[in-house]
């Protein structure tokens, strides 16, 4: 029997990706989670991170936020933010940093927000090494 | 009866007019097949989103104090409609049939004692509307200038709707929008998204349980304003996918109509052509028959 399963990232526009892979890594809210085949069911949401799809090569997606489902061996990703790595430039993610740095320069945002921009930050530096 | 002229003119008129609708039918068509793509495209995510609500909510362990975006008010005092309709009119009844439900909607709300808010987006539904319920209007929006309706546009008219509701302006929402069901059939349609559509749909029947990171509440919260964007996004797409086709076959209606009327036009006028020289001739032929 293949180990493998679906994986599905869906924006309100279009479908970004359907394929098989064996493991996805997934920025969940609460931390990193690996994702195998016959998972128990699962629903979380994500924070900014990388969705990592490995299949022969690694398919890295940059997202904000999203929601996840986990069922039937059936992995859901929906996202309005998702983007794939290779196609982000550099000047892209610098805007993208100088605009998340501006945000939590700013004292009235709540502790929330500023763990989200924190990771958004770290993760897009990590991008741009 | 018009001169042979007059009928000229109106022939040319007519034939001119019928180019100008071709032309937008054509037009029309070229969108819609755009429009509906993009319709089919963003169908799979609000329905996966609706799912994954329908899921949440029925392994909520405390329904009491489950987010109120779900469960409601507990009150049914006022209601929030949001009329969604386009910014351009020649096509056909697509803005005065979302109007129409709208307003029959209205009417039960305002009897039923009940109060009664209204956001338009798109010009057209606010000009229909704002004749008999202008008071009634709290917002309006119009997306004129933006050449495709993104998730932005939704997300604004999402964060406005949940902005009301926080500050505890109205207990149900509903949409107002066509749904688009083929080229020819567009259906008026409203849609409640506040308190949250609990009804479950066919496919969704088997109970799985979950495992929920973090508890389910806060997905919850995380997930109920996100949903309300997408339901907005959701009807923005069917709306201009039947704003194309209603004016589509508007279009090629009016495009035939005015090829009958040339048809009828220029018989008239030939048979008027007719006429006049056989009366000349009869004028020439009496004339010479008298010598």
């Amino acid at each position: 029997m293949s180990e493998k399963f679906t994986i599905e990232i869906i924006s309100p526009d279009r479908s970004i990706i359907k394929t098989e892979t064996s493991e996805v890594v997934i920025p969940s809210f609460e931390g990193e989670m690996g994702i195998l085949k016959d998972h128990i069911p699962l629903i979380t949401f994500l924070r900014p991170g990388l969705i990592n799809i490995k299949t022969s090569t690694d398919q890295k997606y940059f997202v904000e936020e999203g929601t996840v489902e986990f069922s039937n061996n059936n992995l859901l990703i929906l996202t309005s933010t998702a983007k794939e790595v290779t196609k982000m430039n550099n000047k892209f993610i610098d805007a993208l940093i100088s605009e998340s740095e501006k945000k939590l320069d700013n004292n009235e945002i709540t502790d929330k927000e500023r763990y989200l921009l924190s990771y958004k930050l770290e993760t897009l530096r990590n991008i741009n090494q | 009866m018009p001169s042979l002229d007059d009928l000229k003119k109106r022939i040319k008129s007519v034939k001119s007019t019928q180019k100008i609708t071709k032309a937008m039918k054509m037009v029309a068509a070229a969108k819609l097949r755009k429009a509906q793509e993009n319709a089919e495209k963003g169908r799979p995510y609000s329905q996966k989103m609706q799912n994954i609500i329908l899921n949440l909510t029925k392994s909520i362990s405390d329904p009491q104090n489950a987010p109120k975006l779900l469960v409601g008010t507990g009150i049914d005092k006022t209601h929030l409609c949001v009329v969604l309709t386009a910014d351009r009119g020649l096509c056909g009844g697509f803005n005065s049939n979302i109007c129409k439900l709208a307003k029959s909607s209205f009417k039960k709300i305002l009897s039923e004692g009940k109060n009664l808010k209204i956001i338009t987006v798109g010009s057209k539904g606010l000009d229909q509307i704002k004749r008999e319920y202008e008071k009634y209007i709290v917002k309006k929006f119009s997306f004129k200038d933006k050449k495709q309706i993104t998730f932005k546009e939704a997300e604004i008219i999402g964060n406005e709707i949940i902005n009301l509701f926080k500050k505890n302006e109205f207990d149900k929402c509903v949409l107002f929008y066509n749904n688009f069901k083929n080229v020819i059939t567009q259906i008026p349609q409203a849609q409640q998204i506040v308190p949250a559509d609990k009804n479950p749909t066919k496919e969704n029947e088997e109970n799985l349980s979950y495992e929920f990171e973090p508890e389910e509440d806060e997905i919850l919260e995380d997930l109920l304003p996100k949903n309300i964007s997408t339901q907005v996004f959701k009807a923005f797409l069917e709306n201009a996918a039947s704003e194309q086709g209603s004016r589509m076959t508007a279009m090629d209606n009016a495009t035939r109509n005015a090829g009958d009327l040339v048809d009828k036009l220029t018989i008239n006028y030939n048979r008027s052509r007719q006429a006049s020289i056989t009366k000349e001739l009869i004028e020439i032929i009496s004339g010479a028959e008298s010598l």
